[in-house]
């Protein structure tokens, strides 16, 4: 049994955060992720992010990964990676090796293959920083070859560098569904149309522009109804959505597409946080069920603490921010705090307060602030 | 329901004249310019800190719209790449009698090349006019957003927002 003061669970810009505030402070620091790379989503993000200079602004989303993992590995923490956590009781991890250390990737399978090393990790305190996963939209034919989920599309686009088709319909017009559509485009794919259920693009009006001023349609107020083909996605047929949310009949639409993207909206990743016994609350502005925290993003279990995507979907920014967060309070907690923490932890709240300012954002910093009003009640204060 | 940048995708002409980022029509016929279309209160400000001349304010609170300083604009061009959502494009209407140069970032393969004719695009992806390629810049601080200058018959300069891409592989 491996001991340490701090295990994070998932590598993303959360758990890379939490971690090196962690190590930083002296604390023994264990991060675990199941991908073959560290970074979480950063490590596809080509495109330059948002935001102010402390949050990496006008860096691509790549870069502020190889960023944060050499502050990690200088700061002392060890990442491992093919790590799946599959259990989570007490203090004690338990955690499936597929690979790392010696042992190369595997062209395919997950960590439950006859080949996978278990160990246990017994840390005095845990951050959950498991990331989103995305939605899915359930329609005849979305289990053809060729449907597959935004994310999936941008993963083998931009991590394998395997186009994973020519002709794509994108359902859905937030932020994703913009983005993944311009990076396709890069990548040489056609998109044959961005399609959006409500009548609004979701995203931002900057990410919609570069890809309308590319050729590619964006119709608002439309859904897939269907998706057929031999033995894959050869066609998708789109309609018109009323006010009402309902179809209007007859303005049905035959699109020749290979690929269809689902960019429906992400939510937390929570199943480890389940499995530890986390109490959760309903939220849709922050993407379905969020496991209460309070403000110092500890749950209602003693030790574990949570970051990023699963505390509720926002950006990479916040998720950093709340990362170091989490990071800095778990330290704390085992009297490794720095002096000034407390204005570190001020200023963190400041900017986090700032990232969730804006018209774009009310609902989900009002969402959050009831998830974690419910979090100062429920949650153990140390 | 409005026919703006949320429902079509683009700016209408009614949302760029409100624009605090976009000059007036006084400004851009006196020489170069950018124009920052950029009107949703996004948290976001590297345009503040790429301009040499503080001609862009956002200041606090972060989600401000760049406010342009018409007559501060140099018309350098260096804000162009900054701006992670590419809302930035640089105007000379006096680049020659006759034409209007159009500078803006165009991040795809393959890159035109400097002397190229090409079909240029309003904000819709439609071709309005053909166009030349006068510049292709994409030095390290670009961080491989190229910025693309090309040269426009005058009257189609403030439509100009890109150009028809090459569906042409390069191979290798």
């Amino acid at each position: 049994m491996r001991e340490v003061d701090l295990s994070i669970v998932g590598a993303g810009p959360a758990g890379l955060a939490a971690a090196i505030e962690g190590a930083k402070r002296g604390c023994s620091t264990v991060a675990l992720d199941m991908n073959p790379r560290p970074g979480g989503q950063l490590i596809k993000q080509i495109h330059k992010f948002f935001g102010s200079r402390e949050h990496h602004a006008g860096t691509r989303g790549i870069e502020i990964a190889d960023t944060l993992l050499h502050e990690a590995e200088s700061a002392g923490v060890e990442v491992l990676i093919g790590a799946e956590v599959y259990a989570i009781h007490d203090s004690i991890l338990e955690v499936a090796q597929t690979f790392g250390g010696d042992s190369p990737p595997p062209l395919s399978g997950g960590a439950t293959t006859s080949q996978s090393r278990p160990l246990s990790i017994e840390a005095r305190q845990i951050v959950l920083a498991t990331g989103g996963a995305e939605n899915a939209l359930n329609f005849p034919g979305w289990t053809l070859p060729g449907v597959m989920g935004a994310g999936a599309a941008q993963t083998m686009s931009n991590v394998w560098r395997v186009l994973p088709g020519e002709r794509v319909l994108m359902v859905g017009a937030g932020n994703v569904g913009l983005i993944v559509s311009y990076q396709l485009l890069q990548a040489g794919a056609e998109i044959v149309a961005v399609i959006e259920a409500a009548p609004r693009i979701g995203g931002y009006g900057v990410h919609a522009a570069k890809i309308r001023r590319a050729g590619v349609p964006i119709l608002t107020s439309h859904t897939v109804v269907r998706a057929s083909g031999e033995s894959r996605v050869e066609q998708a047929v789109i309609v018109k959505v009323d006010a009402s949310w309902g179809t209007v009949p007859g303005s049905e639409e035959e699109l020749d597409v290979d690929t269809i993207c689902i960019a429906v909206g992400l939510r937390p990743n929570a199943r480890l946080a389940s499995l530890a016994g986390c109490k959760f609350d309903y939220s849709p502005s922050l993407g379905g069920w969020v496991p209460i925290h309070n403000t110092r993003m500890h749950t209602t279990v003693p030790g574990i603490y949570l970051a990023g995507d699963l505390s509720g979907i926002e950006e990479a920014s916040t998720a950093l921010e709340e990362g170091r967060l989490a990071g800095i309070c778990a330290a704390s907690s085992l009297s490794k705090g720095h002096v000034g923490d407390s204005e570190e932890i001020e200023a963190i709240e400041e900017r986090l307060l700032s990232l969730r300012s804006g018209p774009f954002c009310q609902r989900l910093q009002d969402a959050k602030q009831k998830l974690i009003e419910i979090g100062e009640a429920q949650c153990p204060k140390e | 329901m409005s026919q703006g940048i949320n429902v079509r995708g683009y700016l209408s002409q009614q949302e760029l004249r409100n624009a605090p980022g976009y000059p007036s029509q006084e400004r851009l016929a006196r020489g170069p310019i950018v124009a920052i279309e950029c009107i949703e209160e996004i948290p976001c400000n590297p345009c503040e800190q790429a301009c040499p001349q503080h001609a862009i304010i956002i200041g606090k609170p972060i989600t401000n719209r760049p406010y342009l300083d018409e007559d501060k604009c140099i018309g350098c061009g260096l804000c162009i790449p900054q701006c992670p959502g590419q809302a930035i494009l640089l105007i000379d209407l006096t680049y020659s009698q006759g034409a209007a140069s159009v500078a803006f970032p165009y991040e795809y393969l393959p890159l035109p090349k400097e002397g190229q004719t090409v079909r240029a695009v309003n904000r819709a992806g439609e071709s309005v006019c053909s166009g030349t390629v006068i510049k292709v810049q994409n030095p390290k601080k670009n961080d491989q957003t190229p910025v693309v200058t090309v040269a426009v018959q005058r009257k189609y300069a403030t439509e100009v927002r890109g150009i028809l891409r090459s569906r042409g592989r390069e191979s290798g």
